[in-house]
């Protein structure tokens, strides 16, 4: 069986056992810590930039852009999402935009958008709004348009009005395809904030790894980039822990937790 | 246009649904498909009646059209009225229960109120009663994906009957259950039907379905689809399963077989 107390340890020990193979290897072989750094040098930066609240200085402006670039970029995508997923005529016009733009990776737009929006947080909203949008734009034309027919029918058979199918109908069912969408834009957020800022800002966390890069303390760098795996999980938990509450219905919802088996549909980040 | 007499005229007036002519394509131009042709049916006021059929011969596409969602040629009359649209004096219940996951029974029952504003609170305890009708009692606050299929189907029927409509309409409402189950919602679905006489359009495949629940049995014959034969059930109510096996209840079942058979019979 797997879990227990019994498996835990022995998952527990195995990290540990790795981080001490990592330590021998450069003690024994005299690996240059610009190279790889010491897991025990890692731990030491990490708990230096902490402590002088450098981190989480830097650490509060990555997730200002990211939230705002999250909030943004969904909010757009749930809007436009709509408008097309209800009028074909809208679909028609926009559609090869939507593909054009699918298909381009994002982040390879950051240059651009920083040299219209400057080093400071716009360039980095926008970018991480942009990364975020294209997922939930076509998780949420999928999800109104998948309502099923029987109960589209049902609902006309009652004389129900377009609006009424939309809100009694549509929009809850669609909300399984939002949220696999939500998830997807919350981290493609962070990842969009993250490039912008490797690109060219004045802090963030982001900058921070551009910097050390720069003195080569690969030690800071790879402390850093626990940080970030901490708030990639976080966000990710905090938009699961939402779904949960609102999708207790959803009975297909056990498939989407499981890491991997989450479709991207957004296209490239 | 044929001038009605004084009596076709009363008698329409007592008939909820009176149908002439009615014919639907599918596509058009020479490519076009007959799916019904020249339907020709009256159902009067609190009465059952069933339509059976093959498959594909446009039962459905018939029950689609009484309730306003597909047009067609030809004059469909719903109480005096014509059926240009979806109307909302009309109860559909569907092969599958069709419920919505995230609402619970209650609210799923008062889909039609939601959608109609009639007023939850007037409507709340007319749900639980009619709720407690269907052998649901306590199952209000559960969700669908929580029940059985053939509760799924009660909590349908309730919602069809919530708004008090003027014509049940049913497209095999139970053809996706076990014979078992099956078989009791048919006496379930009976109960209900004496307590509170509505008039119902029951589409079937099932020859001993009709026969058991219906005052009337159509059969219908495919390709395009027609009424052929028609049979007045003269079996006393209450019918309990026992009917089923009995000379009476064969002979019925045999005639509509050999409608079936002599119009192409069933795929």
């Amino acid at each position: 069986m797997i879990g227990g107390l019994r498996n835990f340890s022995l998952r527990l020990l195995l990290i540990l056992a790795v981080l001490a193979v990592w330590e021998g290897f450069v003690r024994l072989f005299d690996v240059p810590a610009f190279i790889l750094p010491r897991p025990s040098n890692v731990f030491l930066a990490l708990y230096r930039g902490t402590v002088s609240t450098m981190y989480l200085e830097h650490l509060r402006v990555t997730l200002l852009e990211t939230l705002i670039g999250f909030a943004v970029g969904s909010g757009l995508a749930l809007a436009l999402g709509t408008v097309v997923a209800l009028s074909r005529r809208t679909e028609y016009f926009l559609y090869p935009f939507i593909v054009m733009f699918q298909a381009m990776p994002k982040v390879a737009l950051a240059p651009i958008i920083i040299v219209w929006f400057g080093l400071g947080l716009t360039s980095k909203v926008v970018t991480a709004a942009l990364v975020a949008f294209f997922p939930l734009l076509v998780n949420t034309i999928v999800g109104l348009r998948s309502a099923d027919e029987d109960r589209v029918s049902l609902m006309r058979s009652l004389a129900a009005s377009r609006w009424q199918i939309f809100w009694m109908l549509q929009l809850p069912n669609a909300m399984p395809y939002i949220f696999a969408g939500l998830e997807i834009a919350m981290i493609f957020s962070l990842l969009g904030a993250i490039v912008a800022e490797l690109v060219g800002a004045e802090s963030g966390l982001g900058m921070l790894i551009q910097s050390m890069n720069f003195t080569m303390d690969v030690a800071g760098q790879f402390s850093v980039l626990l940080i970030l795996s901490a708030v990639g999980l976080a966000l990710n938990g905090i938009v699961t822990a939402i779904r949960r509450r609102v999708l207790f219905w959803d009975v297909s919802q056990k498939a989407a937790d499981i890491p991997g088996a989450k479709a991207t549909k957004g296209g490239v980040p | 246009m044929q001038e009605l007499s004084s009596v076709a005229l009363a008698a329409a007036a007592r008939d909820v649904i009176s149908v002439r002519h009615l014919s639907k394509d599918y596509g058009e131009g020479p490519n076009a498909i007959a799916a019904l042709r020249d339907i020709d049916l009256t159902v009067g006021d609190g009465e059952f009646v069933a339509i059976v059929g093959p498959s594909g011969c446009g039962k459905s596409t018939l029950l689609k059209i009484l309730a306003g969602l597909l047009p067609a040629t030809g004059t469909a009359m719903l109480n005096g009225t014509p059926v240009s649209g979806p109307r909302r004096d009309i109860g559909m219940v569907f092969q599958s229960p069709v419920l919505f996951p995230w609402r619970t029974v209650l609210d799923n029952a008062l889909l039609p109120v939601d959608v109609q504003q009639l007023g939850r609170d007037r409507m709340v305890e007319r749900a639980k009663s009619l709720i407690a009708l269907v052998g649901l009692s306590g199952f209000g606050h559960r969700y669908p994906w929580e029940l059985s299929g053939g509760m799924q189907q009660r909590v349908a029927l309730v919602r069809a009957l919530i708004h008090d409509p003027a014509l049940l309409l049913m497209d095999e409402p139970f053809g996706a259950l076990d014979a078992l189950t099956r078989e009791s919602m048919n006496v379930e679905l009976q109960r209900i039907w004496l307590d509170r006489r509505k008039t119902v359009v029951f589409v079937t495949h099932s020859t001993s379905e009709a026969v058991f629940l219906a005052d009337r049995v159509m059969v219908m014959t495919a390709r395009p689809g027609r009424i052929g034969d028609v049979l007045k059930i003269d079996l006393p109510r209450p019918r309990t399963l026992d009917v089923m096996t009995g000379e009476t209840f064969g002979a019925y079942v045999r005639r509509i077989r050999a409608g079936l058979n002599a119009g192409g019979g069933i795929e």
